[in-house]
């Protein structure tokens, strides 16, 4: 009797963590290409998805509707990158979670600053300056951005995660994703028109 | 069906990245649409904010090295 239970409790437990299993191998990519723009580094993002991954496990029964397995999982993955944004920030110079710059900063628009009505009809200056960026140079921008704007821009333009959804997955109001969201693009922006004011790509003003 | 509220930039900027984000409700998504049909400026400002987001979406796709995807499912294996 004890071993056919076991029996079962074992066969259970396999199936569970071959279904779990399965959903975190067809999200592995989207796991790791947020850790690594939240960690900025390959090693940092590999052991921030693989703690993430074991917090997931250790807590699958607290997953009520699997169809929100994937917000779920993200949810795990950026509390532990925000807990560990705080555990360091008693460390000097570590990044920390709470960063607020000013709302001149984040007003920052590129369309402005590049956009020349007269040459509607013969030139596209900002699409010429967004095929002058390489990859690098927008990561090198994300990777500028305070932590609290750096993951609601992951989560929203990089995973295409809802308002409502990252909410949920931060615990803020929507409001709240709303103007993160606002600012972080806003120095995003300006972050991308320095470095191309250093790179030469443009002329500074 | 209601006439659609004819917004200026102002209105329409404040609102542009929501509506990309298709973050807006239907009645503003529609005003959205018409003050970009009529606004040029508004237009080319929606069509780079939009191939903005399109780059960082790009950049935002990770591929795990083989080494971590074994880890990974050594992980699997100690659960």
């Amino acid at each position: 009797m004890t071993t056919e239970l076991n029996r079962g409790l074992t066969l259970e437990r396999t199936a569970d963590r071959n279904s779990f299993g399965e959903k975190v191998t067809g999200l592995l990519d989207q796991l790791y290409g947020a850790a690594l723009r939240l960690a900025k580094n390959r090693e940092d993002a590999e052991d921030l998805v693989a703690e993430a991954v074991a917090k997931a496990w250790a807590s699958r029964r607290s997953l009520k509707d699997p169809e929100k397995f994937r917000s779920w999982i993200f949810r795990i993955l950026t509390n532990t990158f925000i807990s560990d944004c705080r555990k360091r920030a008693l460390r000097p110079q570590a990044e920390t979670f709470e960063e607020h710059p000013s709302d001149a900063e984040s007003a920052f628009s590129l369309f402005e600053e590049i956009h020349q009505p007269f040459l509607l009809w013969w030139g596209n200056p900002e699409k010429d300056f967004l095929n002058k960026l390489l990859s690098q140079d927008i990561e090198k921008a994300v990777d500028t951005l305070p932590a609290a704007f750096r993951v609601v821009i992951v989560l929203s333009d990089m995973e295409g995660f809802s308002y409502q959804e990252i909410s949920e997955i931060l615990r803020v109001p929507v409001g709240t994703v709303r103007s993160r969201l606002a600012r972080g693009r806003g120095l995003l922006q300006k972050a991308l028109w320095e470095h191309a004011k250093d790179a030469g790509l443009i002329k500074s003003r | 069906m209601k006439k659609v509220k004819t917004i200026g930039c102002e209105e329409a900027l404040k609102h542009l990245l929501a509506y990309l984000d298709q973050e807006v409700g239907a009645v503003k998504h529609r005003e959205m649409e018409h003050h970009l049909e009529i606004c040029r400026t508004c237009f080319s400002r929606a069509e780079f904010e939009q191939s903005l987001k399109t780059r960082l979406r790009e950049v935002g796709r990770g591929t795990v090295r083989a080494s971590f995807e074994k880890r990974i499912k050594t992980l699997f294996g100690r659960f």
